[in-house]
């Protein structure tokens, strides 16, 4: 069994950000970047998968992003993955994920032994979109399952269970592999490499590749055009009720009702 | 010309979801501005009389996909029928509503036609033929906006509550066209099993239109029934924060935030609920946000509408009678 994990560096969720003046991009001064945290339990799937069963013969880790996505690349081969894979794009593409999905489709595919499991998170905290799972698995021709909380495959390690979270409840699709799966929080607790690891990930072999020389990436261009990063809408200031409880309560209910018209 | 505008309407059960609806004055609005005439699709089983609902919304054309199939969600299968519908009618533009369904299927619609996609559209505006998009980036920390070009496909999810549904016309102008999907022809190896309704007594946060939400200090699954209270004279659902959640208080399903659910109610109070960023990432865009706190300095009173710096366990039962008192009046 082959398995690919999908991996983006994004700005840590605690930082607090701000936009560039001109509006073209974020201000990273200062800025911790790590791995966006739902790629963090495809990358821990698939090394327990490993520790679980006898037939995973490779992991890949691939990540796409500027040059600096080496050290989250890096992260996740000292999670586990034997080898990666670190596609360079340039900024700008970063928002358009169908172009992000599109340029890992071609890095894997000239490959032609293919995966059995295509891991990714289910969303980047960046775009906070979740585009590039379902795309890739369209791009790649496979079938996927979105957002699973959790992830059964069977002995013979062709056919898989997972369940996934929807809005009141859980649905469990059952599916042949190859398959792409995007992960939720539940599914895994990831670990932190230790301290041998990250040393032995240093010396795994990654390939470097700009997506402009990928198959079929000479011409294509992202189909949404990035035009630039605002803060968001400042919200009006805090209105404060006083008073006792009673009168909280009575007038908190008299502002929703006669000022905001919420209930 | 293709230059027609297909509105993906979800159906849950048997009831068309409100976001669905509000896609239907996005359109309205796209179609004067770019030209073109509003469609629309409804994908399920026996979804019968649910299509004469959106005829009332003024679809010129109104295609119903509807096979044992499509029962349960199937990306592929949903893939095809939508992708099928634009063919039929010559769309430039689908709207789908910002939703599990909307987030997983989008993607994989404007990859397979090759088109333009943007996720969670919170402001829509059109630009000489192309489309100018904003949506929330980065936790919610930044808007980032985008341009669709005035070519092509174009896929947009928008956000639920971002529109007012339009007010149903009487006269539906469009009759039922029934869309045959070669679903056999996707010959996809997944499927759905059935569906685990997870404690159906409650309605979902992903449902409703107010969102009663605690966090950590309500300290035990019994104390969040004061919430369950005042949800329910509401008509609302109950939210939680994470460290309520790791603390076995909620249910994970009903966890607000980035590793939870991102919702836009009209409505939220947050009870007891520090307003970490990455709680505020997934419910910052709340029409109306009430923060209750003993902490007068709590970072949700700056995201805040109305804030009251009070021991929820005093002010939340008061609030649910205060309100039902009000809304036994209006009845
Ligand atoms: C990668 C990552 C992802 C995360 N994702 C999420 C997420 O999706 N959702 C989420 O919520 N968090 C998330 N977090 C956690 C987040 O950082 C906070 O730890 C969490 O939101 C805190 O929850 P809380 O406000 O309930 O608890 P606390 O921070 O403990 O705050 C409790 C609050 O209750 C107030 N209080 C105490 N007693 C009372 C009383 N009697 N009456 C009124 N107020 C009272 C206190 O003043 C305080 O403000 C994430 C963190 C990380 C690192």
């Amino acid at each position: 069994m082959r398995i690919l994990v999908v991996v983006k560096q994004v700005p840590d969720s605690r930082a607090s950000l701000s936009v560039l003046a001109d509006g073209s991009g974020l201000d990273k001064a200062g800025v911790r970047f790590v791995c966006n945290p739902f790629d963090e339990f495809a990358a821990e799937q698939a090394v327990q998968l490993r520790e679980k069963r006898s037939d995973v013969d490779e992991i890949v880790a691939v990540t796409i992003g500027p040059a600096e996505a080496l050290q989250t690349l890096r992260t996740t081969l000292a999670m586990g993955a034997d080898r990666g894979i670190q596609i360079v794009v340039d900024e700008s593409v970063m928002f358009d994920e169908l172009y992000l999905a599109r340029a890992i489709a071609a890095a894997v595919t000239r490959d032609e032994q293919g995966y059995d499991l295509v891991l990714c998170g289910k969303q980047g905290i960046d775009n906070d979109a979740g585009d590039l799972g379902p795309a890739l698995a369209e791009y790649l021709g496979l079938p996927h399952i979105g957002a699973i909380v959790e992830l059964v495959v069977n002995e013979s390690g062709d056919r898989a269970n997972a369940k996934r979270q929807i809005e009141g409840g859980l649905e469990v699709v059952e599916t042949g592999l190859p398959v792409l799966l995007t992960c939720e929080k539940g599914l895994v607790e990831p670990r932190y490499p230790s301290l041998p690891n990250i040393m032995k990930a240093k010396k795994k072999p990654v390939e470097t590749v700009d997506a402009k020389t990928l198959p079929g990436m000479a011409e294509a261009a992202p189909r949404a055009t990035f035009i630039g990063l605002s803060p968001p809408p400042a919200r009006e200031a805090c209105t404060i009720i006083e008073g006792t409880p009673e009168e909280m309560a009575k007038e908190l209910v008299r502002v929703l009702r006669e000022e905001a018209k919420v209930i | 010309m293709s230059n027609s505008i297909l509105v993906f309407v979800e159906q849950r059960e048997g009831t068309i979801l409100p976001a669905s609806l509000q896609l239907f004055t996005l359109a309205q609005q796209l179609a004067t501005e770019q030209g073109g005439q509003v469609c629309a699709l409804v994908v399920g089983a026996r979804i019968g009389e649910l299509a004469s609902d959106c005829a009332a919304l003024g679809p010129k054309r109104l295609l119903v996909a509807d096979a044992p199939p499509f029962r349960y969600y199937s990306p592929r299968a949903y893939t095809q029928a939508i992708c099928d519908a634009a063919a039929t009618v010559g769309a430039q533009t689908v709207l789908l509503a910002t939703t599990a369904l909307g987030r997983d299927v989008g993607p994989r619609v404007a990859a397979k036609l090759g088109g333009a996609l943007a996720t969670d559209c919170t402001s829509v505006s059109s630009h000489n033929g192309s489309l100018r998009i904003q949506r929330p980036s980065y936790c919610g920390k930044c808007i980032a906006e985008l341009e669709l070009p005035a070519d092509g496909l174009r896929v947009l999810s928008v956000r639920p509550n971002t529109f007012a549904a339009p007010e149903p016309d009487a006269a539906p102008a469009a009759e039922v066209e029934p869309l045959a999907v070669d679903i056999d022809a996707i010959g996809s190896r997944a499927t759905t099993l059935e569906v685990v309704k997870s404690d159906s007594m409650h309605k979902d946060v992903s449902e409703v239109d107010i969102i009663v939400s605690g966090g950590r200090s309500v300290g035990s699954e019994e104390d969040f029934s004061i919430l369950y209270d005042l949800a329910e004279v509401l008509d609302g659902a109950v939210g939680a924060s994470r460290a309520a959640v790791d603390a076995g208080q909620q249910p994970r399903d009903r966890q607000i935030g980035l590793t939870g659910k991102v919702v836009s109610p009209r409505l939220y109070i947050a009870c007891g609920i520090d307003g970490a960023i990455q709680h505020l990432a997934g419910m910052r865009g709340s029409r109306v946000i009430v923060a209750i706190n003993t902490k007068a300095d709590a970072p949700i009173f700056s995201a805040a509408t109305y804030g009251c710096v009070v021991d929820l366990f005093e002010l939340v039962p008061l609030l649910a009678a205060e309100c039902k008192r009000l809304l036994a009046a209006d009845s």
